[in-house]
């Protein structure tokens, strides 16, 4: 080899022990459950979910009351990934949406399947996918994904405005 | 009442990142591979190695290379006790700065010295060289003490 030296490649690599703490380590326990575990703020009444610090974050109050939601919900906005990246598990094109589940005024990020990416949709009503359960663990892939339930889209502009005014 | 156990999870976070060297530092990157070392002679007459693309004092492009010699002094060190995974050895080996013979500044590099009783400033060092080398300061694979 004779060509002169250009470049190389250096990979940057970090390894955390991750610790979910309270709020999301409450909501990781139910997933293991199948379950998708809320909390009721008991100031402004907003159901928030996907596990934050286990407070309300505009009122700085803790979020005692646990609220049991549903598997389903909205599709209030998502995200087209064409792009491939080291480490990618999924097949291109495909799409990450954020998912109102009903009942909750704050949506969960989540893979969307078994739907063409061109067919995601505002709007479009969707339901979770979940691990056997066997294979539960209090981890985010407890739900594999969520999918087009085929039920007639809700209204959108109606979704937004109420998480607005929640 | 019993305190829940906590959870945890391995997080690893990586960009396998593709860096251009440039004319420089290709330069060095190049005799590495080859088994030579280069340094750059500044405007005021001093060898600097690894070599720099611009003068350090008037900042004018410099392109005079110079060989040095793949031994030298050491002229700072630091010991390491407990290598992470990503150190040059596994086995606890000084950081050190080496100036070879024919530099007027340090290289960064691993000295094998065994124990930090074997390091001293001033004491001498030689590259212990890959024998599959690819332009990579890695294709020094350490220093160790010349005896």
């Amino acid at each position: 080899m004779t060509d002169p030296v250009t470049g190389f490649t250096q990979p940057v690599r970090l390894e955390y022990d991750y610790t979910p703490g309270f709020g999301r380590s409450r909501f990781l326990r139910a997933l293991e459950q199948g379950r998708i575990q809320g909390e009721r703020c008991p100031v402004c009444h907003k159901v928030y979910v996907g596990g934050g610090s286990g407070a309300c974050a505009r009122d700085g109050v803790p979020c005692d009351e646990l609220v049991e939601l549903p598997d389903r919900g909205v599709v209030t906005t998502f995200c087209v990934v064409n792009l491939p990246f080291a480490g990618q598990t999924i097949e291109i094109p495909y799409v990450s949406a954020a998912v109102l589940l009903d009942g909750a005024d704050i949506p969960l990020l989540s893979l969307m399947q078994e739907v063409a990416a061109d067919e995601v949709r505002m709007g479009m009503r969707v339901e979770a996918v979940w691990a056997p359960e066997d294979e539960r663990k209090p981890s985010m892939d407890t739900i594999r994904y969520f999918r087009p339930t085929g039920e007639p889209d809700a209204p959108i502009d109606d979704v937004l405005r109420r998480m607005r005014d929640a | 009442m019993a305190e829940p156990e906590v959870l945890s999870a391995l997080h690893v976070l990586e960009y396998p990142y593709t860096r251009s060297v440039g004319p420089v530092i290709g330069r060095f990157l190049t005799g590495l591979r080859d088994g030579r070392i280069a340094g750059i002679r500044a405007r005021d007459g001093r060898v600097v190695c690894p070599p720099v693309e611009y003068d350090p004092v008037t900042g004018e492009p410099l392109d005079e290379f110079v060989e040095v010699a793949d031994r030298g002094v050491v002229t700072t060190w630091t010991w390491l006790e407990q290598p992470r995974s990503n150190n040059p050895l596994d086995t606890a080996f000084a950081w050190a700065l080496i100036r070879l013979d024919g530099a007027d500044t340090g290289l960064l590099h691993a000295v094998d010295a065994g124990s930090a009783e074997n390091m001293r400033t001033g004491m001498r060092a030689r590259a212990r060289w890959r024998a599959e080398r690819h332009g990579h300061i890695t294709d020094i694979e350490c220093f160790e003490p010349e005896r």
